[in-house]
């Protein structure tokens, strides 16, 4: 699948009757359990929910274990997103990936489009980023590395970090305080300078999950 | 997944579950008519008040037309009538279908929108 396919909607002017048309985009906020990816999201936008209750497809093969299970044909996530409206008529809206593997679809629904991801950090467990980092790599999506500095977690440099993770020297690694407002924007912001400047990798592979 | 919703933890309380199974509103279809395939954040607008040629409008159908006579992404659409989206879809196919509603699709091209990018940047920076 395509990830890159879509890249948020602006509409063209004039469009609409009922009221003006909103230009939308999304930014996936990622990392393991447990991190402060729901905190980060409520910290910075108006949080609601969604039910999705998705047929297990071949989108998922490979993806979701059904091996026993053939009965089950449909999965149900319950899951919150964020939103911030602008004056500008730009919605923006800020997904957290669900952590459980038996999710993973979910993934490839939540990437389409995305402007990129921002990818939480715990210094004292960094390995429960590898799975998003991986993800994020192999789909060709631009991502930022957020510590979040917990009370009395380990401070440790960027450069530390950036050799713990096996990052390229172009992924901007930024400290941060997932509580914090400012703190919240400042990541988001790097995470957009960090596409627009176009600084990025090559997206090396379009498919999200496949053969490899 | 109970309903305690303490600050950043927050579930929603679906303990009585549904009374009917989300796919039967649609009768059984998972996926939305003609292949048509819908973003999170894709735009969708009510375009006419007529009445379907061939679709019996459902009640599920007229909550969507009536939610989108203002323009409303799939995602905030789905989070107001709290239906799964992929019900929302194949609803949204049939209204689609009939030429009721327009869902604008998100840009196709591979790389990312400059001018969204700006907007964006900016609405963070004056946040």
């Amino acid at each position: 699948m395509d990830l890159n396919r879509f890249n948020g909607a602006v509409p063209p002017p004039g469009t609409g009757v009922g009221g003006s048309v909103p230009s939308t985009a999304k930014i996936l906020i990622s990392g393991g359990f447990g991190v402060g990816k729901t905190t980060l999201v409520g910290t910075i936008s108006e949080i609601r929910p969604l039910r999705t209750e998705e047929p297990m497809s071949d989108r998922s093969v490979g993806v979701d274990d059904t091996r026993g299970v053939r009965a089950k044909t449909t999965t149900t996530v319950a899951m919150d997103f964020g939103r911030i409206s602008f004056p500008s008529g730009l919605v923006l809206y800020l997904f957290g990936t669900p952590g459980q593997e038996r999710f993973w679809f979910m993934w490839d629904e939540l990437a389409i489009g995305a402007i990129g991801a921002v990818v939480l950090a715990d210094t004292r467990r960094v390995a429960d980023c590898f799975a998003a980092i991986d993800y994020f790599e192999r789909s060709g999506i631009p991502f930022i590395i957020a510590v979040n500095c917990f009370d009395g977690a380990p401070r440790f440099e960027p450069e530390d970090i950036r050799i713990a993770l096996s990052l390229g020297p172009e992924v901007p690694i930024v400290l941060g305080d997932a509580r914090q407002r400012d703190s919240v924007k400042q990541v988001l912001v790097s995470l957009v300078r960090y596409v627009m400047s176009g600084n990025r990798r090559p997206n090396q592979v379009v498919r999200a999950h496949g053969a490899g | 997944m109970t309903g305690h919703d303490s600050h950043g933890d927050r579930w929603f309380d679906r303990e009585a579950g549904p009374v009917v199974r989300p796919y039967a509103v649609t009768k059984g279809r998972t996926l939305p008519s003609g292949g048509a395939s819908f973003g999170l954040i894709d735009v969708v607008i009510a375009t006419s008040e007529r009445q379907p040629e061939f679709l019996r409008l459902g009640p599920e159908h007229r909550r969507i037309l009536s939610l989108c006579r203002r323009p409303t992404p799939i995602v905030d659409l789905t989070s107001e009538i709290d239906l799964p989206l992929g019900v929302v879809r194949v609803l949204l196919g049939d209204l689609a279908s009939e030429g009721m509603v327009r869902v604008l699709s998100t840009q196709k091209q591979p790389v990312t929108d400059e001018r969204l990018l700006r907007m964006v940047l900016d609405g963070l920076e004056s946040l």
